[in-house]
């Protein structure tokens, strides 16, 4: 690895841990989020000229905590010239750090730190621009240039998160039973987000985006570590390290997508199937169940087999109809419907597409038009399946799944 | 979720719409401007110069031909563009149903389209 690579490394896995120490001895997360920002930035431009200095975490708190004295003492000198509240500025200054501070005891705030980014009174895109910052260590920029917005967008969307957290006084420290549970399950969703937000970018300028799988691979791992015995988190990072797996295999080199029954299984990533599968073996044999666990289980068993014709339709069948019991949802129903075709026949899957159509949810959705087709297409109903392609074409915001879709349809097209 | 919003107006009914009214228009919508940058969701945005100045490029076999004025011979005419990056169509609505310009003419809410595909 290059030193940059290191020294990034470094300051990415220090981030949330001294980020918990400032807020735990001052308050203040929103001051404190952005003075370890600064010093994160200020780590980036020394370290490779001095040099990663022996505690990493030490350098980066003292830094912190003085750009946090001095960011307190403008903001009071300031309110004093506009003639506002006048306060003794010292009340609120840190006690001066030593230089040099050891590094902070074990105790690590990380998954506080995650479950505050995942608060309830936060958007979905809120929360998974705060956990890529506080929890992730990316600066501003690179979270926008992943998600393809100006920084200024970025920068607003995280402050704002910040400033909302304050006015609803939410305060570090682990929710008690059973909001923990609540906030675990959120926390995932968003992780599971961030990775969905990367791994189906494959090319070009959206490179970048595929970091966020790695990204939310990393959290996902963090917290596995934080967490062994609980089941979803193992189950989403089995999930996660499974659907990776096939990063290489999934589109052509012109970016073109290559369906799961059409692709190279030689490119599929071998250490992670058994890692993911190992993972979800695993905690299936321990924990209670859970919607990641069996979606890694249904992966597992994609994973595992060596041709398409190999695949286990019927474990596979099973799995889906637990998930649909327990945890339905429309996106459950269309992936159940396929693996009920490839074990009944087309038609027994078309039937489980039925009630999607009065679904609001997914009934305008691409993905059940193209669902449909395919199913029409194995069914030999090759009319009504190009025209369900090119509807799902019209539909979908994608454009290598608009290339796919419209060239399905151009083969079926005429006899 | 980035939407484009295509803002339609009638040249001639703004060229006679009295100037207060026209200010308060531009005020609307430079208010709106703000709201989304606050919350983070502002990509950007421009307003277009008045149609007229509006040039037109058809190439045929190779050879560009240029007339003065807009493409599309209306009454309403694309005055200005927003993009802006929110999490659902229903907040884009919501953008676009404040909109002032909605109010005398329409806008027009377009997805955008994006280069990562799903697994099929």
């Amino acid at each position: 690895m290059t030193s940059e690579g290191r020294i990034e490394g470094v300051l990415r896995g220090q981030a949330p841990r001294v980020l918990g120490v400032l807020v735990r001895r001052y308050g203040h997360f929103d001051a404190c989020e952005d003075a370890v920002q600064e010093a994160l930035l200020a780590a980036a431009l020394q370290w490779p000229a001095t040099g990663v200095p022996e505690s990493p975490a030490g350098w980066l708190i003292t830094v912190a905590t003085r750009r946090l004295t001095d960011a307190v003492r403008s903001d009071a000198a300031r309110r004093r010239r506009e003639g506002g509240l006048v306060a003794d500025p010292t009340d609120a200054v840190p006690a001066p750090a030593q230089p040099g501070e050891p590094a902070p005891a074990d105790e690590d705030d990380t998954l506080t730190l995650l479950f505050l980014c995942c608060h309830p009174e936060l958007s979905p895109a809120s929360q998974v621009a705060l956990t890529l910052r506080v929890v992730g260590g990316l600066t501003t920029a690179e979270i926008a240039a992943a998600f393809l917005v100006p920084e200024a967008t970025m920068a607003q969307r995280i402050s704002r998160a910040k400033s909302r957290l304050q006015t609803a006084g939410v305060t570090l420290g682990m929710p008690p039973e059973p909001e923990r549970t609540d906030r675990l399950a959120a926390a995932l969703h968003v992780l599971y987000l961030i990775f969905s937000e990367g791994y189906t970018a494959t090319a070009g300028p959206d490179l970048q985006r595929a970091e966020l799988a790695r990204e939310a691979i990393r959290l996902a791992r963090i917290v596995h570590t934080l967490l062994p015995d609980d089941g979803e988190v193992a189950g989403l990072l089995a999930l996660m390290l499974l659907i990776d797996a096939r990063r290489a295999a999934r589109a052509a080199p012109d970016g073109s997508l290559i369906p799961l029954a059409a692709q190279d299984r030689g490119l599929w990533d071998e250490a992670d199937i058994r890692a993911g599968s190992a993972l979800v073996t695993g905690s299936l044999e321990r924990a209670p169940l859970g919607p990641y666990q069996l979606q890694a289980a249904i992966a597992a068993l994609h994973a595992e087999a060596k041709r398409p014709s190999d695949t286990d339709w019927a474990q596979i069948v099973a799995l889906y109809e637990l998930l649909e019991r327990s945890w339905p949802n429309p996106m459950v129903t269309l992936n159940h419907a396929v693996a009920v075709a490839m074990l009944s026949g087309p038609q027994a899957g078309l039937e489980l597409l039925e009630p999607l159509a009065a679904d609001d949810r997914i009934a305008g959705h691409h993905r059940l038009d193209a669902v449909r087709a395919h199913l029409l297409e194995l069914a030999g109903d090759r009319e009504r399946a190009r025209s369900h392609y090119l509807r799902a074409a019209r539909r979908t915001t994608s454009l290598p799944e608009r290339a796919y879709l419209e060239g399905r349809a151009a083969r079926l097209a005429g006899g | 979720m980035k939407y484009m919003l295509l803002i339609y107006q009638n040249p001639a009914a703004f060229e006679a719409m009295p100037a207060p009214e026209r200010r308060a228009l531009m005020d609307a919508a430079g208010a709106i401007v703000t709201e989304l940058s606050e919350s983070g969701e502002w990509v950007t945005g421009e307003g277009l110069a008045h149609p007229s100045a509006a040039r037109t490029v058809r190439v045929r076999d190779g050879v560009p031909a240029i007339t003065d004025g807009p493409f599309l011979e209306a009454k309403e005419q694309l005055a200005g563009i927003c993009l802006f990056d929110c999490e659902t169509l229903e907040r884009a609505t919501d953008i676009a149903a404040r909109w002032p310009d909605a109010r005398h003419w329409a806008v027009e809410l377009r997805p955008l389209m994006h280069s990562s595909g799903a697994e099929m």
